[in-house]
């Protein structure tokens, strides 16, 4: 009898559902089917019962071939390595349990790697703005519960959180917000008329980068003072008419992506945005949520920052003491500058992510990739590690998006022999204890 | 047919290129979802290019072949948009101002006819790049 897994919770994007309900054959071994999740969770799931999975760990030959080697071969040479290298770039983290990278961490403080996370190319930006302007934030919940004014600024949660705008932010119907969708008042800032712009009462069309001129704007709308005639190319009027609007609500809510983060300006976008928020708090309740991406990258964030102090690029390699300067320890500055000398990645891709000149230099060095899947970065790495997938074949502690911690749930079994993320790291640790003991 | 535009260029995650990635990045569905850009109709019509039709993209790094698509998620005239991946981040500069974040919108690029010239596989159009590929 196929069985069926409730209050699943769905390991791709930030705003981690926990919904779903996933029917198991008998044998606990295959996904039958998904239900709750969107069209990317739902691929996720059924993924991992797509045929030609690699199960064994594949080291790379000289003619560019790869060639199975037992889980053992495969820690020892990274474990050689990792103890070899001076600094090693340890990069990804952000589709893994919390638990993962504790001991990921101790590898890191051991033999001096250079811990970042994939906010290094998403969020990044968000980040250094809170450490400068702090955050007036709240969670999910009380979007859904409170939230009346909802802009969406430089994000399309239509593509890339699917479900972001029924559960949370939209549609559905909360404590205060009974009238759910009718109830609210939805803005779109965005250089493109977005899927998420079509359920929008209003888009604002923005020329693509402007976005720090415009926040300035609703910033001195909401003040009272003169503004020029368009703004990004947007007519003045407009922006009085939306402050006015947004000082009528009873609870305002920013939510902010990439198209923020990427642009010209960076950080200094996000910590407008952020002083728009709090300028608003003078007239009605608002807050700021930074839409993450990769369904754990918050809580790599959170582990670093309770650790050292620092959420992302935390260079540990001067081993008794912990380092972050964006710009010098982030990941593609290190590989551009060729200051690391081995990379290993996990539970991501930097090979599809990463502009191709941070790739190129990461082809050149000793290079490990954990992943499930057979990716960019696996083919270009010494050795690939298949691991089993958090979230769907084993279990872990995640960070949604408004840094509420979920725990994920095991579904089915991973492949015979396949070991996990946490026990693959203890393994490698204990081996790097060993050979630095030799020393 | 050598018309040359100049379009800002921003890279995106699409919800196609989402479910393609975890189809799997060497799937036909990542394939279709990410080696495309797209354009407005009228740069189509600058270009003097019929929508479907290859096209060389070639920034201060380098340059990749893509397909040229007309999208439902509008544009307007001068911005184009490759989904996030391989194919996009062969034209995206690594230069971070300081922040650690590159510049994966808004850098300048220059679209050309190249109708004849095969677009790569994700994994070639990466193993070209790092001198892996073998010919």
């Amino acid at each position: 009898m196929p069985k069926v897994v409730t209050d699943v919770t769905c390991p791709f994007c930030g705003t981690l559902c926990d919904d779903l309900e996933v029917t198991v054959s008998d044998d606990n071994k295959k996904i039958l089917s998904v239900r709750n999740a969107c069209a990317i969770g739902s691929e996720k799931f059924n993924h991992t019962s797509l045929p030609g999975r690699v199960t064994r760990p594949r080291k790379r030959q000289p003619d560019g071939t790869f060639k199975e080697i037992t889980y053992d071969e495969a820690i020892d040479w990274t474990a050689n390595m990792l103890v070899k290298s001076k600094k090693t770039l340890m990069y990804g983290w952000a589709s893994t349990s919390c638990q993962a990278m504790s001991v990921g961490h101790e590898i890191a403080e051991k033999v001096g790697g250079v811990v970042d996370n994939c906010a290094t190319v998403c969020h990044g930006s968000s980040l250094i703005a809170i450490q400068d302007v702090g955050i007036p934030s709240c969670t999910l919940g009380e979007v859904k519960n409170r939230a009346d004014r909802v802009i969406f600024w430089g994000c399309n949660p239509a593509h890339a959180h699917p479900r972001h705008m029924s559960r949370y932010s939209i549609f559905p119907r909360g404590f205060f917000t009974v009238k759910g969708h009718k109830g609210r008042k939805i803005y779109c800032v965005d250089c493109r008329h977005t899927d998420t712009a079509r359920v929008a009462d209003e888009f604002i069309q923005i020329q693509q980068g402007y976005d720090y001129e415009l926040l300035d704007a609703f910033r001195t709308a909401a003040r009272g003072e003169a503004l020029p005639d368009t703004i990004g190319g947007v007519p003045k009027e407009k922006v009085y008419k939306i402050v006015e609007d947004l000082k009528a609500g009873r609870f305002g809510v920013i939510f902010f992506g990439m198209g923020l983060t990427h642009t010209l300006g960076r950080n200094h976008n996000i910590d407008e945005a952020i002083s728009f928020t709090r300028d608003m708090n003078d007239f009605t309740k608002f807050s700021i949520i930074a839409m993450r991406g990769h369904w754990n990258v918050t809580g790599s964030g959170q582990v670093l920052s309770w650790q050292y102090g620092f959420p992302y690029a935390v260079d540990l390699s001067r081993r008794n003491k912990a380092r972050y300067q964006t710009g010098e320890t982030t990941s593609v500055d290190l590989l551009v500058r060729n200051e690391v000398e081995a990379c290993f990645n996990i539970a991501t891709d930097p090979g599809a992510h990463f502009p191709i000149d941070a790739v190129v230099s990461m082809s050149k060095k000793p290079t490990v990739t954990v992943d499930p899947h057979i990716n960019m970065s696996t083919e270009i790495s010494d050795i690939h590690i298949p691991v089993a997938m958090v979230g769907v074949e084993t279990g872990g502690c995640a960070y949604r998006m408004d840094n509420v911690p979920i725990e994920t749930r095991k579904v089915v079994d991973a492949p015979d022999g396949m070991l996990t993320d946490v026990e693959l790291l203890t393994k490698i640790n204990e081996r790097v204890d060993q050979l630095m003991g030799a020393k | 047919m050598t018309n040359k535009i100049s379009l800002n260029m921003i890279t995106c995650r699409s919800i196609k290129q989402g479910v393609g990635m975890e189809a799997g990045k060497t799937s036909q569905k990542y394939f279709d979802a990410c080696s495309i850009i797209e354009m407005h109709a009228d740069d189509f019509k600058k270009l003097g290019i019929w929508k479907n039709t290859n096209v060389k993209v070639t920034s201060s790094v380098g340059s990749v072949i893509v397909k040229a698509v007309e999208t439902r998620q509008d544009l307007y005239p001068g911005l184009g948009h490759i989904p996030m991946g391989p194919w996009a981040n062969q034209i995206v500069p690594a230069y971070t101002f300081s922040t650690g974040e590159p510049c994966f919108k808004g850098f300048p690029v220059t679209v050309e006819v190249a109708m004849n010239e095969p677009i790569m596989s994700a994994v070639d159009v990466v193993k070209n790049a790092c001198g892996l590929l073998k010919k």
